[in-house]
C-alpha cells in the first residue's frame, strides 16, 4: 500500500508549481524501464527536466542513476517506456541528441599522452566544429574551469581533480543545451567545488542550458540544485524542490540549534542539562560546529509542543544564567537525512512487499533470486526493524 | 503511436545525416589514432624492425644473385628473386620475414583498440560524442592499415631500389605488377590480422589478455595447424599403403585443410605471385607435370591461380570484422 502512495507521489504528477514554467520539458521520460535479465536497473522511470534548471539526480551508487543517463543518450536501449530529450528520441536519433547533450561520465578519462588542449580538439572534430569556432570555444571553457594555464601540459600530469575540470569543459565544448554531470565534483576540493558550482549557475541563468546532475555528495547538490529527484533501486521515489523535500519528509521533526559562547568557566553538561529541563525539548544533543569556538546543541522539540515557546522559554534561560546566546535557530531537515529518510523508507516498503509476496511456499528464494545488487537482501533484512519505526 | 510516427526520422534527414556526419566520425577517428601512431613507440619498433630486416635479406640475397648471375643469365624474373632468394648466411627470404612479422604486427596494432579506450575511461566520452558506434572500429581499422601499409609499401619499394642498385638490372613492368601484387595481398593479410586483433580487443576486457589471446591463435596456427590437418588428413583419408588414390586423396585432403589456415592462404598466394614459374598451387600429379614445358605465367595468369586465396582473406577480415561489430552494438558502454 504504502508503495502505490510513494508512486502517486512520485515525478510527472508533480507539475512545475514551484516556479513559473511557461516552457516545455527538454527532457520528459515516461514508464522508463531497463532490465538487465531479470534485474530491473530502472523501473518505470517518469521525469521532467526543464529548460534552465539545475536537477539534481540523488541516489546510492548502483540505484540506476548512470542507467537512467545513458538511457537518455541512446547509449543504452529501454527496455520499455520512452524518453524524450530535446522532442527527440536518443534510441532513434542518437547522433542528433548527442549533438546537443553534454555529458560528463562517472570517472571520465582522457588520452593521457595528449595535452589538455588536445584531448578537447579531439571532442570538438568529432562534433564537426569549424576549426577557429572550435580553437575559441576550447579557450574560453579551459578558462571557465580554472585550466587555462594548464591546457598544453599532457594529461597524464593531471591530478584527479584537473582531470575532473578538464571532463566538465570538455561536456561544456560542443555548447550544449543540456548538460548532464556524472557525479561531476567528486575528486575536486572544496573551493573548486564552490567554483565549479558557481559555473554551472552561470551557465544555467546565463545561457539557459538544462542541467542534470547525478551526484551522491548531497550537500553540494544541496546548494545548486533547483530540484531533486531521490533515486532507490531503480525508482525515482521522490522529485521536488529542497525545501519541499524537506517538509514532505521532515514535516513532524523540529530541531532547534542553540549556540553560547564558550567562555573558560562554562560547564557544558550543567548547561545541556538545563536545556533538556525547557518544556518541549524531547532530547539535547551536543553539536559541534566547525568553525567557531562555541558550544552548540541539537535541541530535538515534542512535535505537540509549540516551537515559538520552546524557544522563548529556552532563551529566557540561558539569559538568567548569565551566558551569552550566539546563535538560535529553527532547522529543517538537511537534504542528507531528507535522502536517509526516503531510501530506507522506500528499501523498507519494499523489503516488506517482497517478504509477502515470496512468504506463501518457497521462502525467500524470490528476493534473493538473480538479484545482483544488495538492495532487495538489505532491503529485506532490514525490514522488521524499519516497519517498528515507521511513522503511518 | 503518433507521437513515434512523427519523430521518425524521414529520408531527408537520413540523407543529410549522411552528408553531414556518417562519413565524417570515422575519418576524425581515424586521423586521430594515425597520429597516435605515428608518434608512437611500436611505429618506430616496427620500422627498425622491418628496415633492418629489409637491409639484411635484400644485401645477402643480391650477393647471392650477383654471384649466380651469369648463370642465371636469362632465368626469368630475375629481379624478384631478390624478394625470393636465400643465402647461407640470413637463411630467410624478404618474403618470408614479411609473412612472419606481419601478423605480429597487425595484432601489436589492434590488440587495444578498444579495450585501451575502455580502461582509459575514455570509451562513454568517446561514445557520447555524435558519431555511430562503428565509426570508432572502423576509425581505427583504417588508421591501423594505412600506417601498417604505408611502412609495408616504402620497404617494398627500398628493398627494389637497393636491388636495382646492387644488381643493375631493371625490372620489367611485370616484375613491378607481380611487386605491387604482392604488397596489396599483404596488406590485405595484415588487416585480416588487425581485424582479428581488435575483434579480441572488442570482445575481451583486458588488453593484455587480448594480446595473449591474439598471438596464441597465431601460434597455434603456425606452428600446429599444419601437423594437425596431416594428422587429420590421415585419420579421414588414410594414405593405406602406395595404392595412388589413396596417396593423391590423402595429400588432397591435407591440403584442403591446411587451407583453412590464413597462414598457409598468404603462404600459396606469394609463391605464386612472386615465382611466375608456379602455375598451381594445388597438388600436381607426376603425369600432369609430365612433358610439361617449363614455362612461366604471365600477371594476369598468376593472379587467377592466386584469386581464390586472396578472396577467402577477404573473407575471413569480413567475418571478423562482423563478429566484432556485433559484439560491440551489444556491448554496454560501462565495462
Amino acid at each position: 500500500m504504502a508503495t502505490s502512495a510513494l508512486d502517486r507521489a512520485a515525478p510527472g504528477s508533480r507539475p512545475a508549481r514551484t516556479r513559473s514554467r511557461a516552457k516545455e520539458p527538454i527532457i520528459t521520460a515516461r514508464g522508463l524501464t531497463k532490465m538487465y535479465g531479470t534485474f530491473t536497473a530502472v523501473d518505470r522511470l517518469n521525469l521532467d527536466v526543464y529548460p534552465g534548471e539545475i536537477f539534481g539526480l540523488l541516489g546510492p551508487n548502483g540505484a540506476g542513476k548512470t542507467t537512467t543517463i545513458l538511457m537518455m543518450l541512446g547509449l543504452s536501449e529501454p527496455t520499455s517506456g520512452e524518453v524524450r530529450v530535446a522532442g527527440l528520441d536518443p534510441t532513434r536519433r542518437p547522433l542528433d541528441v548527442k549533438r546537443r547533450v553534454g555529458y560528463l561520465p562517472d570517472d571520465a578519462g582522457f588520452y593521457p599522452t595528449l595535452t589538455g588542449r588536445q584531448n578537447l580538439r579531439y571532442t570538438a572534430r568529432l562534433n564537426s566544429l569549424a576549426r577557429g569556432t572550435a580553437e575559441d570555444r576550447i579557450s574560453t571553457v579551459l578558462a571557465q574551469v580554472g585550466l587555462a594555464d594548464r591546457a598544453d601540459d599532457r594529461v597524464e600530469t593531471y591530478s584527479r581533480g584537473m582531470r575532473q575540470r578538464l571532463g566538465i569543459a570538455d561536456a561544456l565544448v560542443k555548447d550544449p543545451d543540456i548538460l548532464i554531470l556524472d557525479e561531476p565534483t567528486v575528486a575536486i576540493d572544496p573551493i573548486g567545488v564552490a567554483e565549479m558550482l558557481d559555473l554551472m549557475r552561470r551557465l544555467v541563468q546565463g545561457r539557459g542550458i538544462a542541467l542534470l546532475l547525478a551526484s551522491h555528495l548531497l550537500d553540494q547538490v544541496q546548494s545548486v540544485c533547483d530540484r531533486v529527484g531521490i533515486f532507490s533501486a531503480g525508482r525515482l521515489i521522490n522529485v521536488g524542490s529542497v525545501d519541499e523535500l524537506a517538509r514532505r519528509y521532515g514535516g513532524d521533526r523540529s530541531e532547534i540549534l542553540v549556540g553560547v559562547e564558550a567562555a573558560p568557566r562554562t560547564d557544558a553538561a550543567a548547561i545541556g542539562a538545563r536545556l533538556a529541563s525547557q518544556p518541549g525539548v524531547v532530547a539535547v544533543e551536543p553539536r559541534p560546529m566547525s568553525g567557531d569556538g562555541d558550544l552548540n546543541w541539537a535541541l530535538t522539540l515534542d512535535p505537540k509542543a509549540s516551537e515559538s515557546e520552546t524557544r522563548a522559554a529556552v532563551l529566557r534561560a540561558i539569559l538568567a544564567d548569565g551566558l551569552l546566546l550566539t546563535r538560535l535557530t529553527r532547522t529543517s531537515p538537511s537534504l542528507d537525512q531528507i535522502y536517509r529518510t526516503a531510501v530506507e523508507g522506500h528499501l523498507a516498503t519494499k523489503g516488506r512487499v517482497e517478504v509477502r509476496s515470496t512468504e506463501p511456499g518457497t521462502g525467500t528464494q524470490t528476493s534473493g533470486g538473480r538479484r545482483p545488487r544488495s538492495v532487495g537482501r538489505r532491503a529485506s533484512r532490514r525490514g522488521p526493524s524499519a516497519r517498528k519505526g515507521e511513522r503511518r | 503511436m503518433t507521437a513515434r510516427r512523427l519523430t521518425r526520422p524521414t529520408w531527408l534527414d537520413r540523407v543529410s545525416d549522411f552528408s553531414t556526419q556518417a562519413g565524417r566520425g570515422w575519418r576524425t577517428v581515424a586521423a586521430k589514432e594515425l597520429a597516435d601512431h605515428v608518434l608512437s613507440r611500436r611505429f618506430l619498433v616496427l620500422l627498425a624492425i622491418l628496415g633492418l630486416a629489409a637491409l639484411a635479406t635484400v644485401y645477402f640475397s643480391s650477393q647471392l644473385i650477383r654471384d649466380a648471375a651469369t648463370q642465371a643469365s636469362g632465368s626469368p624474373a630475375l629481379f624478384l628473386r631478390l624478394f625470393t632468394v636465400t643465402g647461407d648466411q640470413f637463411p630467410f627470404p624478404f618474403f618470408g620475414l614479411v609473412s612472419f612479422v606481419l601478423p605480429l604486427v597487425g595484432i601489436a596494432f589492434g590488440f587495444d583498440a578498444i579495450n585501451g579506450e575502455r580502461s582509459l575511461g575514455t570509451l562513454p566520452r568517446l561514445l557520447a560524442q555524435p558519431i555511430h558506434r562503428d565509426d570508432v572500429i572502423n576509425g581505427k581499422f583504417a588508421a591501423g592499415l594505412l600506417v601498417i601499409g604505408l611502412i609495408l609499401a616504402s620497404v617494398t619499394a627500398l628493398v627494389a631500389a637497393f636491388g636495382l642498385l646492387r644488381l643493375g638490372i631493371t625490372p620489367g613492368a611485370g616484375d613491378v605488377a607481380r611487386m605491387i601484387a604482392w604488397v596489396v595481398l599483404s596488406i590485405v593479410y595484415v588487416g585480416l590480422w588487425l581485424a582479428f586483433a581488435m575483434l579480441c580487443s572488442v570482445a575481451i576486457l583486458r588488453a593484455a589478455t587480448a594480446a595473449l589471446v591474439a598471438f596464441g591463435v597465431w601460434l597455434a596456427l603456425s606452428l600446429f595447424f599444419n601437423l594437425v590437418a596431416s594428422l587429420l588428413a590421415g585419420a579421414l583419408a588414410p594414405a593405406a599403403g602406395t595404392a595412388p588414390d589413396a596417396l593423391v586423396a590423402n595429400a588432397r585432403l591435407e591440403q584442403q585443410l591446411t587451407e583453412l589456415s590464413p597462414i598457409t592462404l598468404y603462404q600459396e598466394a606469394t609463391v605464386a605471385l612472386l615465382n611466375p614459374s608456379v602455375r598451381t598451387v594445388g597438388v600436381v600429379l607426376p603425369q600432369q607435370a609430365d612433358r610439361a614445358i617449363p614455362s612461366t605465367l604471365s600477371i594476369d595468369q598468376s593472379l587467377l591461380v592466386v584469386w581464390p586465396q586472396a578472396v577467402a582473406l577477404v573473407a575471413l577480415t569480413v567475418l571478423c570484422f562482423a563478429v566484432a561489430y556485433v559484439i560491440f552494438m551489444r556491448q554496454e558502454v560501462r565495462a
